[in-house]
């Protein structure tokens, strides 16, 4: 057996790599910053572009440009630059431009504690944009999620030309851990499908398909990009049957793959009456709960979501079918609470929260649970 | 060569617009230079100067307001002899000011025409960073209050390599934007313009007039001497062809049995300067040597070279799940500043913690178990204490043995710094204090 010691962030940088990520640009910001750090050793090297951008706006403005040259593109900040991202963000969800944007969480709200955890961006990330059009976000539980969740933000990037967040904690992110390279289960990668039409539109979709090919801007073909509500043709439109055409493609080609890329772990035990749900780096001490209940003969399951967004719906029903009680853990003030009872509403759906910049404990769950 | 205008979609500006004059001449300047649709990008943003990637037959690029220099930055690393033209009103450039700044500091190849007509046409004419305090606009007298910004002064100083002042009614508007586009560097034409639909409803200005105060401002006409210098993309490239390939990090074979079982943690509690997370990456890599599992978590203050500094590892030979630590194995306190900050741990232990403890360094009430050590009598600086009391916790074996101690040393340094380090773990007692 062999290990690598590595915090999250480099599990990222590395994971982004392993994708052809071949362009970074980044604001520093705690705890984000070893992204950056890592990338500008590793990417100029194997011939991609890595840039400290003058702000977080101009940094994703950059990464825009790049991507739609044709580059594998990512960017990364913290609650702060996050907002800052916000309007960019609106631009490659309706523009529809491939991007990963890891969110590494820390206490808000506003600048809050640079060095303290939290898991308080989650519904930010899903609507800290114009148009509430839907976005795809992972939440990585370890180092090795790091890695892979990475590998698939930029598939999923690719494949459905829009942003995916990784939405990281500073507790991961921050936080060295020992994995085995080896062991990583890494996707096969997939790039964007590049268009061989002889008249090419940039934004028309083929039969049966939701989502436009891609020519990059400076190739032998014309292209056109803008942020304006647009036509296939890439110009601005005002006939409304376009247009809403144009904006219910971008909410299915979305929603209606949700299935395709619920990543989750689940423990479901059969004399269980309670079911956990849970995710980002709390789902490990729910995990050591879990572990704990088990051996004492008192189990209970537990659904670790890795894909937050669009809401696993399916899943969650699936995995909820038995439990009579479902209990939610999560580092803010229950923002996927909120999703988990909208769609288990004849369930008894409870919930403990902790945003004070430390970790939910086992021991707070259990008690929580009522089975200490 | 051809035209590259789309005369499917002809300019849309109001009667008398400035614009269009300069949309025609940048027509000329790139069919003169025998340009190709598919050799040129136009990036825009927003006001009436952003329609102008709708014009051309050119690769397009159209953003979000005093973005355009950013999109286009992306653009120019991405694809190099692509030629990148953007087009910013005077409002973008008071938006985007950090992105102009930016732009000029770094001189990658990139031609920016300002279509400077002193107020924001497309919302109603308000004031913009250039309008003169004494017009009449749409923001009321608000612009009587601030002082209109000299884009090309600010330009040179920030370090432009080119820039030039002119009127959009000029004859030889197209030489003037074709040497700006020829330019190898960051190039920028501060136009002067009219916007008949607001500004000269209650202002006068002719081209005369442009002429005029244009005569009475400093000249820019160009390439500016003292800032010259290496192209960013073209110096960035060569900067980098010289890099070796970075490969991941190589992984640790466990050859060690740990000289306990189960999970163990360990804080060590320091100060800045006392090589803490050194220290705390070294215990990890000694639990790399024998198969367990870690974590390390560092805690220390945003000025890095004052106050506490933290570090808290776990060893396991079982997945390391919550990552927290509540009942250490061993404490370390080599500093008041790092015992202070975890000060809650020590009233919960019980005597299976060890607290190796520092001479000189107090700690709360504990029933812990304590082993105290005085590091300074046997020799080691301060900044040594952590690794000589990781030596002092191997020689105990606790939670590692010295072999795992000494494999991870030479794991992590090299050369002189590993001499020195195995040395140093070697000297360190187990002496207790008097
Ligand atoms: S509003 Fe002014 S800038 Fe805009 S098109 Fe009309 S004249 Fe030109």
């Amino acid at each position: 057996m062999s290990s690598c010691l590595m915090e999250g962030n480099e599990a990222v940088a590395w994971g982004a790599l392993a994708s052809g990520c071949r362009f970074f640009a980044g604001y520093p910001i705690t705890p984000a910053t070893t992204i950056f750090n890592t990338l500008l050793k590793i990417i100029p090297p194997a011939g991609g572009i890595c840039m400290q951008g003058e702000d977080e706006i101009a940094s994703i403005g950059y990464c825009l440009g790049a991507s739609m040259a044709g580059l594998k593109s990512m960017t990364a900040t913290s609650g702060p630059g996050l907002s800052l991202y916000s309007e960019q963000i609106s631009f490659a969800i309706g523009s529809e431009i491939p991007l990963v944007i890891v969110d590494v969480q820390r206490l808000g709200p506003s600048t809050g504690s640079a060095t303290r955890g939290a898991d308080g961006d989650v519904q930010f990330m899903r609507w800290g944009n114009s148009g509430g059009l839907p976005v795809i976000v992972l939440a990585p539980v370890d180092v090795a999620d790091c890695f892979v969740l990475t590998m698939h933000a930029f598939n999923l990037a690719e494949e459905f030309r829009c942003p995916v967040f990784i939405a990281s904690n500073k507790e991961i992110a921050m936080t060295k851990e020992s994995f085995d390279p080896d062991a990583l289960i890494k996707p096969a990668i997939i790039d964007r499908i590049v268009s061989n039409e002889e008249k090419f539109f940039p934004f028309e979709v083929k039969e049966g398909c939701l989502v436009p090919q891609f020519l990059p801007i400076g190739g032998k073909t014309l292209v056109r990009q803008t942020s304006s509500t647009h036509g296939d043709d890439g110009y601005i439109t005002t006939d409304y049957n376009v247009i809403s055409r144009f904006q219910n493609r971008l909410k299915n080609k979305i929603d209606s793959a949700a299935g395709s890329f619920a990543f989750h772990e689940s423990f479901i035990e059969e004399e269980a009456d309670t079911l956990i749900i849970t995710y980002g780096v709390t789902a490990r001490a729910a995990k050591a709960v879990y572990d704990e209940q088990k051996k004492l003969g008192r189990p209970v399951s537990l659904l670790i979501l890795k894909t937050l967004w669009p809401v696993p719906e399916k899943l969650i029903r699936d995995k909820a079918e038995t439990a009579n009680r479902v209990f939610v853990f999560e580092m803010n003030m229950g923002q996927y609470y909120g999703e988990i009872r909208r769609i288990l509403p004849d369930k008894k759906v409870e919930f403990l929260g902790r945003m004070d910049g430390r970790l939910i404990s086992p021991r707070q769950i259990t008690e929580a649970l009522g089975n200490g | 060569m051809d035209s590259l205008l789309n005369t499917g979609r002809p300019p849309v500006f109001c009667p008398g617009c400035s614009h269009e004059r300069v949309a025609k001449a940048l027509d000329k300047a790139l069919s003169n230079m025998g340009l190709t649709g598919d050799k040129v990008v136009i990036v825009s943003d927003i006001g009436c100067s952003g329609l102008f990637d709708t014009f051309f037959n050119t690769h397009a690029f159209h953003g979000l307001h005093g973005r355009a220099l950013t999109y286009a930055a992306g653009i120019k690393l991405a694809k190099p002899d692509l030629n990148v033209i953007v087009t910013m009103g005077d409002g973008g450039i008071g938006i985007g000011g950090a992105h102009l700044l930016a732009a000029c500091r770094r001189n990658l190849n990139l031609t920016l025409l300002i279509l400077n007509n002193f107020n924001f046409g497309m919302t109603g004419g308000q004031f913009s960073v250039t309008t003169p305090q004494e017009a009449q606009v749409g923001s009321a007298f608000l612009n009587r209050l601030e002082k209109p910004l000299d884009v090309c002064s600010l330009a040179r100083s920030a370090g432009a390599p080119y820039v030039s002042r002119c009127s959009s009614y000029r004859n030889d508007l197209p030489d003037e934007i074709e040497q700006a586009v020829r330019f190898e560097g960051f190039s920028l034409i501060d136009m002067w313009g009219i916007c008949p639909g607001r500004y000269t409803k209650r202002n006068k200005l002719t081209p005369q007039i442009i002429d005029e105060s244009l005569a009475g401002n400093e000249p820019f006409t160009g390439v500016i001497k003292e800032n010259l210098r290496k192209e960013y993309g073209l110096h960035y490239r060569e900067i980098v062809s010289g890099l070796k390939k970075v490969s991941p990090p190589a992984g640790i074979n466990a050859e060690y049995a740990p000289p306990e079982p189960g999970r163990r943690e360990v804080v060590i509690l320091g100060s800045a300067g006392q090589r803490i997370i050194t220290s705390g990456d070294i215990l990890c890599t000694a639990g790399l040597t024998a198969g367990l599992k870690v974590t390390q978590k560092n805690d220390y203050n945003i000025t890095v070279l004052r106050g506490p500094s933290i570090s808290e590892i776990i060893l396991s030979p079982e997945d390391i799940g919550f990552s927290g630590i509540e009942k250490p194995s061993v404490i370390i306190a080599l500093a008041h500043e790092g015992v202070d900050r975890r000060k809650y741990l020590f009233g919960n232990l019980d005597e299976n913690t060890l607290i190796i403890r520092i001479k000189g360094i107090d700690i709360p009430d504990t029933q812990a178990t304590v082993f105290d050590i005085d590091l300074k009598e046997q020799g080691f600086k301060i900044q040594d204490w952590a690794l000589a009391s990781l030596a002092v916790m191997a020689r105990l074996n606790k939670v590692i043995s010295f072999d795992m101690l000494n494999a991870a040393i030479k794991h992590v340094f090299k050369d002189k710094i590993l001499e020195s380090a195995l040395n140093l773990v070697n000297r360190a007692e187990l002496k207790k204090r008097d």
